[in-house]
């Protein structure tokens, strides 16, 4: 079993295979991850400044589409979650989700086939913005000293629970916020990456392999298409997940009991 | 057959954020099926909930790769 399946010298895919060379010239900065960034900041502010730049009454299906996708994050992330002011997050949050749902979606777009966001620096300086922003307005809304105050020591428990609960919410807030923010977004693209490679390289290296390894060259292939579809539903998860967590942050913050 | 021990590790270590995600959507079909009218509330949280188990396990298959 194990010299059959390995004959050939099956290499399974690895963490190298996110290190792509440069695209074109010899720069750190024509890799593909930064060029579909990019691309996809471009793409992004074309189709929405083509959705909304002739607004009607009875609305084109490019408006349509373009009003479908920021009336659910105004609607659903902002206003429910942040409440009365949630117009000034707005645009950060539309920002955040239809930059990372465009970048998510790159990697099961043919030809393209690749998540930017599943190199970590990308969304490490992602959740920096939210991170910022949350303190920011918690500092501006309740003073610093007041803020930092409902973070050590939440009102409303016995002082000894402090020894432990000082700490952990302290971390909380300052660490585990923004890591895990980050590194659920990037674990879950590279997961996803890496999935898709193992059933699409594995069944191109059965498809060359004797004729028994041929026939179930197939049903690796048909599970890649079928986790491709699935992607696409994890893909557009994690970017309202992404978006809905900021959301959730800054409403912790704008609230004065937390 | 070559491997690390790792990836056993992330398998085992995956079955706890699996019964999690189980009991987080559990909970979820039960408040739906009783009250159809509170999904709109119960879906942010119940994916807020699988988000967070889900990471767990995700970062296990990152540490199954680093270390």
């Amino acid at each position: 079993m194990r010299a059959f399946a390995f004959e050939g010298g099956f290499v399974p895919p690895s963490t190298a295979d996110f290190n792509l060379p440069p695209a074109f010239g010899n720069s750190e900065f024509t890799t593909k991850p930064i060029l579909l960034v990019f691309l996809s900041v471009i793409l992004v502010s074309v189709f929405f400044v083509a959705a909304s730049r002739k607004a009607l009454v009875v609305p084109t299906k490019l408006q349509f589409a373009g009003e479908l996708i920021y009336g659910f994050v105004r609607n659903d992330l902002g206003k429910e979650i942040i409440g009365a002011e949630f117009m000034r997050f707005v645009p950060l949050l539309f920002s955040l989700f239809t930059f990372i749902l465009t970048n998510n979606i790159f990697g099961i777009v043919p030809l393209l086939q690749f998540p930017a966001m599943s190199h970590v620096s990308f969304p490490y300086v992602l959740a920096a913005f939210p991170f910022i922003v949350f303190h920011w307005v918690g500092i501006k809304k309740q003073g610093l000293g007041h803020y930092l105050k409902g973070i050590a020591f939440m009102p409303g428990v016995p002082k000894a629970v402090y020894v432990l609960l000082t700490p952990i919410e302290i971390a909380t807030f300052f660490l585990v916020r923004p890591l895990t923010l980050s590194l659920r977004l990037f674990a879950n693209m590279f997961a996803g990456h890496l999935l898709l490679l193992v059933f699409i390289m594995g069944g191109d290296h059965l498809i060359k392999g004797v004729i028994g390894l041929k026939l179930v060259a197939p049903f690796s292939f048909t599970l890649g298409i079928v986790m491709t579809f699935f992607e696409f539903m994890v893909q557009c998860l994690q970017a309202y997940i992404f978006t809905l967590l900021s959301a959730l942050y800054i409403a912790g913050a704008l609230s004065d009991e937390h | 057959m070559k491997g690390t021990l790792n990836l056993v590790g992330y398998g085992l270590s995956a079955i706890g954020p699996a019964i999690a995600t189980g009991l987080i959507f559990a909970a979820y079909i039960n408040g739906v099926a009783r009250q159809p009218e509170a999904r709109s509330v119960l879906q942010p949280i119940a994916f807020l909930g699988f988000a967070l188990a889900e990471a767990l396990a995700l970062f296990g298959l990152v540490l199954a790769f680093v270390l």
